[in-house]
């Protein structure tokens, strides 16, 4: 057996930790966290140009035709860097969804388009505080039209083109929209993590044409939430380790009673504790990468177990990061509650962890039954 | 990424469970599920020793070890595959543990040519078995500590001292001990390894009682207790370095079980047949999120446990992440019975065939908080986490460097 990514695979981690080691420093992180832009347009061009947007992607769209392993990799090391470019948005979920349910002209559009880093895709459902269900989509699609307002999206006021979830008849369809038409209104909205912004969008009878069968909206947006929550899984993974580092590196150069404060159990134990969380997140990612790229029957189990532990894992290392810090953890200048907005932000995208631990259960009493 | 065995390890698979099929029937997969801290008694240890004899005779038994000390020469993936089959089927506990993963290990690695040859083809065969004499009332996880006293007699030690937990002494022909041979010398270096006759003159046996009411260790006596020189193992003050080398066999086996106790399933099955807030538990919000919670816990071991596989399938060594599974696993089992009993509200005080429901979480409730103990306190792997793992600094040392007799000692009991 071997349960582990290939050679090729790890050199391609380690071909992308370097580039965004060299391109996405955190002080480059800050710059796009302090400023106006939303995303790091350097770097969008610099990962398309290394071919990471298309990585999953069949060639004859532009792509290389690798498969996810390839992409999770790519995905853990977007985790580490906190890399301020809408990856997720555009690759795990836009450029999924049409590759998925896509006419050959959309494809053809879309995924080209994604692949050249042309185009930036987002996936829009959500309308009001609370849990998506079915009943909560008000937005109505019909004569080619849609109407309705979708927010928070996250990269909204970014991206060129948006998957959108609407009424259609008695069901709901997902249609795809030019965000630079006319008919829409975008604006950006105050949120924890201006490298992962988040918009209002609303539709006034914007020009819209449908992605997959009508009244199949509901569906496709569970299964391309569900493969999309693998990889997002590796960036929160990804995320947990690189906060573990800082907080490694800080202990262990921190002194206080004559000794690294990395020294005293009430660290150590906790940074073991922490560790052991990462390596059950690494594992549940891994299960479920391979469950993603083999297409296997415990898909929708493994990817709510990944994103479930490795957003948990997450979320309680950066929170550790802050204490094992000190005051210097709580100041603006340091870098941790960049780590603590990114941690939260992942964690309530594609559903909170709440709802995947909801999805998961949902799933085992199926299968106990 | 697969997990399929290689063309090698199918094959080889396919061996085992034909000679198995032929040997043992599988399990019945409603039978109750047996506790590892809990007793081997009478009957199980004479068919434990009839199901060793019979894996000698066909070439089964203690695969790793090399053939001449009455092993396969297998290599540790086959054992692996072995170990996995073996436990679809329906047999006795094993007794040999001890012996043949960690105590064997030690001879091969410490032993003189004739220690070799007396004691380890008799430990593969089964025909006599062996247990593990380091902890004592007063060192556990600090085992270097121990005082348990071995003086020079002429041609013998003489032993005196008390050691504790130690599975299988009632059933043993030989035990391993640490004793402390020099007072004077600094803590780690005054302790001599010595392999003992179980029925020698001045030992007793007593099991502990455990506060689940099952025994499945003893605390030891010796009182003027011989042995020979020639039983000593490794040099006169060497025998710190000597039990590190069983140690690190114990934990390379502990690492081998991740998961295993009540399953998900079980805890689902608990919670769909009793009531909370007038409905099903199971409909229940706080409920299907601590199982959620649970089952990903449960799933992180077992893929956890898949890589270390994947490395030995690949020749290399399992990474340090092995170390975590007995720290989370034990954890998480205690978790696990309250949570269980808890579902059963009133009722979850009510013990084995009394009970309403599952005796199972009570049992759970009852006995993990030994197996967060045994082999390595949760406290012990989290230094050994933070400290061989993580590389963080270790404890400063009061005791360092001073002799042992100047160390000072408390009175626990």
């Amino acid at each position: 057996m071997n349960f582990d990514f290939s050679e090729e695979q790890k050199l391609l981690q380690k071909t992308a930790k370097d580039y965004l080691a060299e391109q996405s420093s955190l002080a480059h992180v800050r710059e796009i966290f302090e400023g106006d832009a939303g995303y790091s347009e350097k770097l969008w061009k610099g990962v398309a140009e290394l071919g990471w947007l298309g990585v999953a992607i069949p060639e004859e769209y532009g792509g290389a035709g690798y498969g996810y392993l390839e992409l999770a990799m790519i995905a853990e090391e977007i985790g580490q860097a906190l890399a301020p470019i809408p990856f997720g948005s555009t690759v795990y979920l836009a450029a999924e969804a049409i590759s998925r349910e896509g006419s050959d002209a959309q494809k053809t559009k879309f995924l080209t388009g994604i692949a050249s880093g042309d185009l930036i895709g987002t996936f829009a459902t959500t309308e009001k505080a609370g849990t998506l269900t079915e009943k909560s989509i008000q937005s109505t699609f019909a004569d080619g039209k849609l109407s309705g307002t979708k927010v928070p999206v996250a990269d909204g006021d970014i991206a060129n083109f948006a998957i959108v979830l609407a009424k259609e008849g008695d069901g709901l369809s997902l249609v795809v929209v030019d965000l630079e038409g006319k008919g829409v209104k975008r604006t950006r909205l105050d949120s924890l993590d201006a490298t992962r912004p988040h918009a209002r969008i609303e539709f006034d009878g914007a020009p819209a044409e449908r992605l997959g069968a009508e009244g199949a909206g509901w569906s496709i947006t569970q299964d391309v939430q569900t493969r999309a929550a693998v990889l997002m899984a590796f960036e929160q993974l990804g995320g947990a380790d690189r906060a573990f580092q800082i907080t490694f590196d800080f202990v262990m150069n921190r002194y206080a009673f004559g000794r690294p404060i990395g020294s005293f159990q009430a660290i150590k134990h906790r940074m073991a504790d922490l560790y052991a969380d990462r390596e059950l997140a690494r594992s549940n990612c891994f299960w479920a990468a391979w469950a993603l790229e083999n297409d296997d029957e415990e898909l929708a189990v493994a990817a709510a177990s990944a994103k479930i532990s490795a957003g948990d894992a997450f979320e309680k290392m950066v929170i550790d990061m802050i204490q094992m810090h000190g005051g210097v953890g709580y100041t603006w200048e340091y870098d941790c509650h960049l780590f603590y907005r990114r941690a939260k932000v992942l964690a309530h995208t594609l559903g909170t962890t709440d709802e995947w631990r909801e999805k998961l259960i949902t799933q085992l009493i199926e299968k106990a039954a | 990424m697969d997990f399929n065995d290689s063309p090698e390890e199918a094959a080889y698979r396919a061996k085992v469970r034909k000679w198995l099929d032929a040997n043992a029937s599988l399990k019945d997969p409603n039978a109750p599920k047996t506790n590892m801290l809990d007793e081997a008694e009478g009957d199980l240890v004479t068919k434990a020793k009839a199901w060793q004899a019979r894996k000698t005779e066909e070439g089964w038994a203690c695969l790793r070890w090399p053939k001449e000390f009455g092993g396969q020469d297998a290599t540790t993936m086959e054992s692996v595959i072995f170990g996995q089959e073996e436990a679809r089927y329906d047999l006795p506990p094993s007794i040999y543990g001890i012996g043949h993963g960690m105590l064997g290990p030690t001879i091969m690695a410490h032993g003189t040519a004739e220690q070799k040859e007396r004691f380890l083809p008799a430990m593969a065969k089964g025909d006599e078995i062996w247990c593990q004499l380091f902890s004592e009332p007063d060192a556990g996880s600090d085992l270097a500590g121990l005082k348990t006293s071995a003086v020079r007699d002429g041609d013998d030690w003489i032993l005196n001292g008390q050691k504790i937990w130690t599975t299988g002494a009632q059933y043993s022909k030989w035990g391993m001990l640490v004793a402390r041979s020099d007072t004077n010398a600094a803590k780690h270096a005054g302790l001599t390894y010595f392999i003992v006759d179980m029925e020698a003159p001045g030992i007793e046996i007593r099991p502990i009682k455990q506060m689940n009411g099952a025994s499945g260790f003893n605390e030891v006596f010796f009182t003027d207790v011989r042995t020979p020189d020639s039983n000593r193992l490794g040099a006169e003050g060497d025998g710190w370095r000597v039990a590190i080398t069983t140690l690190m066999n114990e934990r390379s086996s502990i690492g081998g079980s991740m998961g295993g106790g009540a399953g998900i399933k079980d805890l689902i099955k608990q919670a769909g047949e009793v009531e909370l807030n007038g409905r099903p538990a199971i409909e229940d919000g706080g409920v299907r999120r601590k199982i959620a919670n649970f089952a990903v816990r449960r799933s992180g071991l077992k893929y956890t446990g898949q890589r270390g596989l994947s490395a030995l399938s690949q020749g290399q060594t399992p990474g340090p992440e092995a170390s975590i599974g007995k720290l989370v696993a034990a954890i998480m089992g205690l978790e696990m019975g309250a949570f269980g009993m808890e579902l059963q509200g009133a009722a979850g005080v009510l013990s084995g065939d009394d009970s309403l429901g599952d005796s199972t979480w009570q049992n759970h409730y009852m006995s993990m908080p030994g197996l967060r103990l045994a082999g390595g306190t949760d406290e012990i792997l989290r230094n050994i986490i933070s400290e061989r793992v993580l590389g963080m600094p270790g404890e400063p040392r009061v005791d360092k460097g001073k002799p042992f007799k100047d160390i000072p000692t408390g009175v626990t009991r």
